[in-house]
């Protein structure tokens, strides 16, 4: 690894990894959850029958995990179009990554309770 | 060295005398590449460029929508557990939220087909292999999307 580079091994490089990971794991589930909405064309039950699935703890972290990879790539692409259209976007990156960062832990502590409630219910009871 | 340059003194002796002088100039010569009358128009657009700034566009609205989705699905009312048949009857009773679950399809449909393009250009190296990864990525992408709008136009609560 090459010391003293600007991007290689350092912010700009692992956050645009980070981008496109997210972003591929994003699009591959969409396909799965259009197809399973579709379900509601063929009956009621074939609809619930599925969703009930959603609804086991292991889905849930499944779920967990997805709103981890949609949150960082929501944020990191606005810092994206900080970097491209504002003046001074390319001097702060480093700082915009810390803050994105920064509300991603906050928004993902936030999102424990809502998210994976249920499945602790479902495994421990009331 | 001579700061001198404004005569003949610039040629050097091995130059030898120059041909060309202030009533007999030089030809002049084109820049290179430069757009003349006679160069064919350019076969390619801004196709990128477009794909570029919709990825930007579609990424704001994208935040907007998404997050909403996501607050109305896992978060309030009980989180996932009340998601079932009836409840997508309920939402979809409204065409506001019509709208925004075509809208949000459609836009996070093409950003993802994008930018999977993108990724498919980057790593698949032989021109084979993009060409049939890029014929299932747009498959699989308009059957989906047309899928989706389907469904969210014919949808019948009273299928039963």
């Amino acid at each position: 690894m090459p010391a003293g580079t600007l991007y290689r091994g350092r912010e700009g490089m692992w956050s645009w990894v980070a981008h496109r990971v997210t972003g591929v794991l994003i699009f591959f589930f969409l396909f799965v959850h259009v197809l399973d909405t579709a379900l509601v064309r063929v009956s009621p039950e074939a609809y619930d029958d599925v969703v009930a699935t959603y609804k086991t703890p292991i889905v849930a972290l499944l779920e967990y995990g997805l709103v981890a990879a949609i949150l960082f790539h929501a944020l990191n692409g606005l810092r994206v179009i900080a970097v491209d259209f504002w003046s001074k976007g390319p001097r702060y990156q480093k700082q915009m990554l810390w803050s994105v960062v920064g509300i991603w832990i906050v928004l993902m502590a936030g999102a424990v309770y809502p998210v994976l409630g249920h499945a602790y219910r479902v495994l421990f009871g009331e | 060295m001579s700061s001198d340059t404004s005569s003949a003194q610039a040629i050097g002796s091995v130059e030898g005398v120059s041909l060309y002088d202030a009533d007999n100039p030089a030809p002049y010569i084109e820049a290179p590449r430069k757009r003349t009358g006679k160069t064919p128009r350019s076969t390619r657009g801004n196709f990128e460029m477009a794909a570029w700034l919709f990825m930007r566009l579609s990424g704001i609205v994208l935040v907007v929508l998404v997050i909403g989705h996501l607050l109305i699905q896992l978060v309030l009312d009980g989180g996932v557990s009340k998601v079932g048949f009836a409840f997508v009857a309920g939402r979809w009773a409204s065409p506001f939220w019509q709208v925004w679950d075509l809208l949000m399809l459609w836009l996070a449909m093409l950003h993802g087909a994008n930018g999977l393009r993108t990724v498919i250009n980057d790593y698949a190296e032989r021109a084979n292999t993009r060409l049939w990864l890029k014929g299932l990525l747009y498959t699989a992408t308009v059957f989906t999307i047309l899928l989706g709008t389907l469904v969210i136009f014919t949808f019948d609560p009273n299928i039963r």
